[in-house]
């Protein structure tokens, strides 16, 4: 039944047909998205990933935001603002903090670089499915861009209180963003489940 | 098609959750996996419906509490005020500032309070075998997946501020109780969008044509 996809949000069952460039295929029942042709997936998730870590890294070694008050500043990384919280005795939000902002991207790379890289040279890592199972479970608690909003949201409300410094990682930050979004969207899966496949 | 709909139910056939392999569905034998990705294959979400409800109703509990207590408490020069989310926003329209104020209503709480309504009614629209609009209903579930993210502004927010506002004697904040209960609705109401199956709203139409 390799050629035959059923719609994942209401069943039904269509034949699986090339698709044009950059086309998508969705279903003639209820809309949803079947699946999309997605060219050179392989190495442009392996760049945007590669980027994305860069990224990342930059974003969390310096602070995003600061807070001048009369004399006084005060800078702060998204780390010292989740060990803020854990010190307070929110511990729970403090770890969900944690998860959904620096845990979560960055497994979904490590991830990505554990499957490509690979991929990438012909060869298919151990345990595929397993770390591919993984990756398509947390995908949804992955939410860098939520945070941007909530940087946004903070500096409104500060402006009148004190000046703002933008840090240097601020705009590590958005830009990671963009590379996440583009790495989620360029990823092909039913590509890597059919090299696994193909390779048993 | 020739404008018959075959699902994959009909054809004796389950869609793997992973790898969106087609298998074939051994009646009888409980624990099947995916012969490609090794996945527990399932016909339909197992008991969907009833876990659904349940994460729904939690994150009712949840939601009030999350409103009412307060989600920030800023100690300046010896003097606690405690904030709600709604007392946030209520704040930002007295001072003119509009626009935070209102992204702040939507993604705390507006954006909660629609998934958990749109949900209800999902469910309900299911128990009931309703055929009514169902292509609008499956649009609806794929709203629910794609708002309640949203929802976690509020948390981050408190996080930055937390974070930065820290003046020694002068001003600091803390996180209040309401944001523990605030995190409780957002993480049970994607999990309870997980845990719908939205191939539910069409599986009346098969029993219909039947």
């Amino acid at each position: 039944m390799d050629s035959y996809i059923a719609c994942h949000d209401c069943d039904l069952i269509h034949r699986i047909n090339p698709l044009p460039a950059k086309g998508a295929a969705v279903c003639i029942r209820c809309g949803a998205v079947l699946y999309k042709h997605k060219p050179n997936s392989l190495d442009r998730t392996l760049a945007f990933a590669l980027g994305g870590l860069i990224l990342f890294i930059l974003a969390n070694s310096f602070p995003f935001l600061g807070l001048k008050i009369g004399a006084q500043v005060r800078e702060t990384t998204l780390i010292t603002g989740i060990h803020e919280l854990y010190i307070q005795g929110m511990q729970v939000i403090a770890i969900l903090v944690l998860l959904t902002t620096v845990l979560v991207p960055a497994t979904q790379m490590m991830c990505l670089f554990y499957i490509l890289l690979p991929l990438k040279f012909g060869r298919v890592p151990k345990r595929l499915p397993w770390v591919l199972r993984f990756l398509q479970r947390i995908q949804p608690w992955g939410m860098m861009e939520v945070f941007m909003v909530g940087i946004l949201v903070s500096v409104v409300k500060l402006a009148k209180m004190a000046k703002i410094i933008p840090g240097i990682s601020l705009y590590s930050f958005l830009a990671l963003i963009f590379v996440l979004a583009a790495m989620s969207v360029s990823l092909d899966s039913h590509l890597i489940w059919e090299k696994w496949e193909a390779s048993r | 098609m020739n404008g018959v709909f075959k699902t994959a139910r009909k054809a004796g056939l389950i869609s793997c959750h992973s790898c969106h392999l087609l298998c074939q569905s051994a009646k009888g034998s409980a624990q099947m996996r995916c012969p490609r990705c090794g996945d527990h294959l399932h016909d339909r979400k197992p008991n969907s419906i009833a876990r659904t409800w349940a994460l729904v109703l939690a994150a009712m509990i949840f939601y009030i509490p999350a409103n009412v207590l307060p989600i920030t408490i800023v100690i300046s020069l010896g003097k606690a005020q405690s904030d709600t989310i709604m007392s946030g926003v209520i704040y930002f329209v007295q001072t003119g500032m509009w626009p935070i104020a209102l992204v702040i209503f939507l993604a705390s709480v507006f954006v909660p309070l629609l998934k958990l309504l749109i949900l209800m009614f999902l469910l309900i629209s299911v128990q009931r075998k309703s055929s009514w609009r169902q292509q609008d209903r499956t649009r609806l579930y794929r709203l629910t997946e794609i708002i309640g993210r949203w929802s976690m502004v509020d948390i981050f927010v408190v996080t930055i501020l937390v974070a930065l506002v820290h003046l020694g004697g002068l001003a600091t904040i803390h996180a209040g109780p309401g944001a523990i209960f605030f995190g409780a609705v957002v993480v049970t109401t994607i999990f309870a969008a997980m845990s719908f199956d939205p191939r539910l709203i069409w599986d009346t139409e098969e029993v219909i044509h039947e």
